[in-house]
């Protein structure tokens, strides 16, 4: 067993890795957990939709054509060519070290919509709503009974939305984000790119200029969201890149939890996913955000899985907000994602709770951002990777405390779970701190599913394949346990569905 | 109800087990003693299938059925259960539901079925009176952070769960303190009874003084060089391991 363990305070950059194969002797059973791990993506399948495309190519002329299809207002049109000329500007980055073939922006095509245009959920297409009840998707009743109210993205476009009305009446606005650009202009224009600006990277710049859809959330003054709002996103169309834009606003006094989850059909292309999602906590508000990621990773071989570039951003404005990301990945073949936080109110607090799971060759390059800028600001990480196969898993993190954020503080805590010889755990943590009175904590751990653990379930009549998906969910219980119920034990299953047709 | 032959097994190369005859019948207690290095842990992780050990020779059967073409697992819902000298920490995994899946997984290999919450929750409060424990100990993570005589109760508490046919106690006695030895050893006695069959590793022959045995062998140089009742635990504690060895040339000046 390797352990890697340092606790540092003040300005400071350490960078640890460990390889897997240092500690050779300790696990012969961990090869077979890890051929183990080779399960089939479950979700794979297609479902067969009329599909109305753009033509595939990136251009001034297609970013206006996708606004008029989306019959969308002068100043959106504007705003997204702003983008994109921005974004011309811009070199493709590669500071993740990561195994990536190159991309054919003009390969892609920009905007995919199902061909009827569905009011309601009656209007929905059935083999849409079939293709979410194998997913699990509580749409219509099941939707009710879990109290979720669920805005669905197919592709690019959202299909039906439920609870508006229960929502309304609380004043809450929970729809796609093209009906909030029509619908509540000036709530977007106020928003939109003020957390992430259309500049602010090139995956970002991109998203800005062609993004096709997405949700909007808007919790006004005092008003607790009275359920757990949920989006799932399902990428379906050939060569359709899927550019997701959320934004959640939460006034003073406002508390909204948001749920996302993901899962994807088989494919042979590599398809590019680059979201966006911003969320504003006024004074006193909370925002609590949790993904749970299944996006298709590719096969043994890391063939035609999804590309994950996502930029996450949260804003606590008002003094004594708190937003709260929680995430659960185990798709994608690869992932750059790092669901941050400016801490810009006094006594603000920012947590980032995150299980990544990658196995054959998935490469996952995750982590946070906490921007300490307020005084007596809080931060928490707790990052737990998994990794299998020849599957490379990275936590990359930055904790920043400006100036004034006078009495700062921040722990950070990143725990490596390795099974198998082949795979690698990497930690990356920067901290910049500029007053000295912060205080910043960072601990890791690297270890094992050790013989012993495995022998010790079994000897108790638990087999293999069990043992190893207990003990890798007891590994993760500090995260899972920030999951909303529901969501807990969904991702939960997923990790034990990751983790299946283990020995054999 | 557990009969070996002329066992052999090796651990990475080198013979530990020479040649061992035991058998143990339903409701008996035997008690296993030698020095260090006799392959007294050897026979307890053979018994139960952990992975490195290596049989070369001899024969095993439980009840009839050839208990080394089992996996563990299956040796465990056959109903042999292996209190480890040193419990194995499994952090964030809480102790009762831990138990509750050993028990179901069990229970699912030998066609029962498997035990609801409820039901669970009843048979565990019945063993926590037998054992005396507090249940505060199952709301914790399985070993995590459990002192030395915790970790063997909790041991003994699992064994009482999961009520096997026969126990191995791997030198349960190791590292305890007086009391958590009394308190061990009572567990152990409370599950007693007519159907099930005991195997006490030990190097001391106080944990016997608790545990009364009906049958003490001597292991040294992996094989039974020595077998009688309660009187022969005595013997050894009065006279150390030397005179055994003396039966025994071949290990001469090795009872170190």
């Amino acid at each position: 067993m390797t352990t890697a363990h340092d606790d540092t305070k003040n300005t400071m950059t350490t960078e640890t890795t460990v390889r897997s194969d240092l500690s050779a002797t300790t696990l012969r059973d961990n090869v077979e957990v890890a051929e183990a791990l080779g399960r089939r993506y479950e979700a794979g399948f297609v479902t067969d939709i009329e599909t109305e495309y753009l033509p595939a190519g990136l251009s001034e002329d297609i970013v206006r054509q996708l606004s008029a299809l989306k019959k969308e207002p002068e100043w959106m049109t504007e705003w997204r060519l702003k983008a994109y000329r921005h974004w011309l500007t811009m070199p493709t980055p590669d500071w993740a070290k990561l195994k990536l073939t190159p991309i054919d922006y003009q390969s892609i095509s920009y905007y995919a919509a199902p061909k009827s245009g569905p009011k309601s959920l009656d209007e929905v297409d059935p083999k849409l709503l079939e293709t979410y009840d194998k997913l699990g998707v509580p749409l219509h009743e099941r939707a009710k009974l879990a109290g979720v109210a669920v805005d669905a993205v197919f592709d690019s476009v959202s299909v039906g939305t439920t609870f508006r009305k229960e929502l309304a009446e609380a004043g809450v606005i929970f729809c796609s984000m093209s009906e909030a650009i029509r619908e509540h202009a000036e709530l977007v224009q106020k928003y939109l790119g003020s957390v992430v600006p259309v500049g602010d990277n090139f995956f970002a710049a991109l998203n800005s200029a062609v993004f096709s859809d997405g949700s909007f959330v808007f919790i006004p003054k005092g008003v607790r969201c009275p359920m757990e709002l949920s989006t799932y996103f399902r990428i379906n169309a050939i060569n359709t890149g899927q550019f997701e834009r959320t934004l959640i606003v939460c006034e003073d006094d406002a508390y909204v939890s948001y749920l996302e989850g993901c899962t994807a059909p088989m494919r042979d292309e590599n398809q590019l996913h680059a979201a966006v999602v911003e969320l504003v906590a006024l004074e006193r508000a909370q925002i609590k955000y949790s993904t749970v990621q299944n996006w298709y990773p590719g096969d043994e071989n890391g063939v035609g899985g999804i590309y994950n570039f996502v930029t996450k951003r949260g804003d606590c404005r008002g003094n004594d907000s708190k937003i709260s990301w929680t995430q659960v990945e185990t798709g994608s073949a690869i992932t750059w994602k790092y669901p941050s936080c400016v801490l810009r109110g006094d006594r603000s607090v920012g947590e980032f709770y995150s299980v990544a799971l990658t196995h054959h060759r998935q490469q996952a390059d995750t982590g946070t951002k906490m921007i300490h800028i307020g005084k007596g600001t809080k931060s928490k990480i707790v990052s737990k990777g998994i990794s299998a196969g020849r599957s490379s898993n990275s936590y990359r993190g930055l904790v920043k405390v400006e100036k004034g954020a006078e009495g700062a503080r921040n722990y950070t805590q990143c725990d490596s779970l390795l099974i198998g010889k082949k795979c690698g755990a990497h930690t990356f943590p920067y901290m910049e701190v500029k007053n000295p009175t912060a205080i910043v904590e960072h601990e890791a751990t690297t270890s094992k599913i050790s013989d012993d653990q495995l022998f010790y379930c079994r000897s108790r009549g638990i087999g293999e394949e069990d043992a190893v998906s207990m003990i890798v969910d007891g590994f993760c219980k500090q995260v899972f346990r920030e999951l909303p119920m529901e969501f807990a034990v969904e991702a939960k299953k997923l990790l034990e569905v990751s983790l299946e047709g283990a020995v054999g | 109800m557990l009969k070996i032959e002329n066992l052999h097994a090796r651990v990475e190369g080198k013979d530990i087990l020479k040649g061992l005859t035991l058998s143990v019948g339903a409701g008996e207690v035997h008690a296993i003693m030698g020095p260090n290095g006799a392959g007294k842990s050897t026979l307890g992780n053979v018994l139960s299938g952990r992975d490195g050990y290596e049989v070369t020779e001899g024969s095993v059967t439980f009840n009839g059925v050839d208990l080394l073409s089992l996996e563990p697992e299956e040796r465990a819902a056959a109903g042999m259960f292996l209190a480890f000298q040193y419990p194995v920490e499994i952090p964030g995994v809480n102790n009762t539901y831990f138990l509750r899946a050993a028990l179901n997984a069990q229970r699912k290999q030998r066609g029962e079925k498997e035990l609801d919450s409820m039901q669970f929750l009843k048979l565990v409060r019945e063993k926590l009176k037998i054992m005396q424990i507090s249940d505060e100990l199952l709301h914790r993570a399985v070993n995590e952070g459990f002192s030395g005589g915790e970790k063997k109760r909790n041991e003994i508490f699992q064994m009482a769960v999961l009520e096997p046919k026969l126990a191995i106690l791997d030198e349960t006695d190791s590292g305890l303190d007086i009391d958590a030895l009394k308190q061990v050893a009572q567990g152990v006695n409370a599950l007693r009874s007519a159907e099930r069959g005991f195997l006490v590793i030990t190097h001391y022959q106080r944990l016997l003084d608790y545990i009364e045995p009906d049958f003490v062998h001597v292991l040294a140089d992996g094989r039974i060089v020595e077998s009688g009742d309660k009187t022969l635990a005595l013997k050894l504690e009065a006279q150390g391991y030397a005179w055994v060895n003396d039966k025994d040339p071949a290990l001469t000046g090795a009872s170190a």
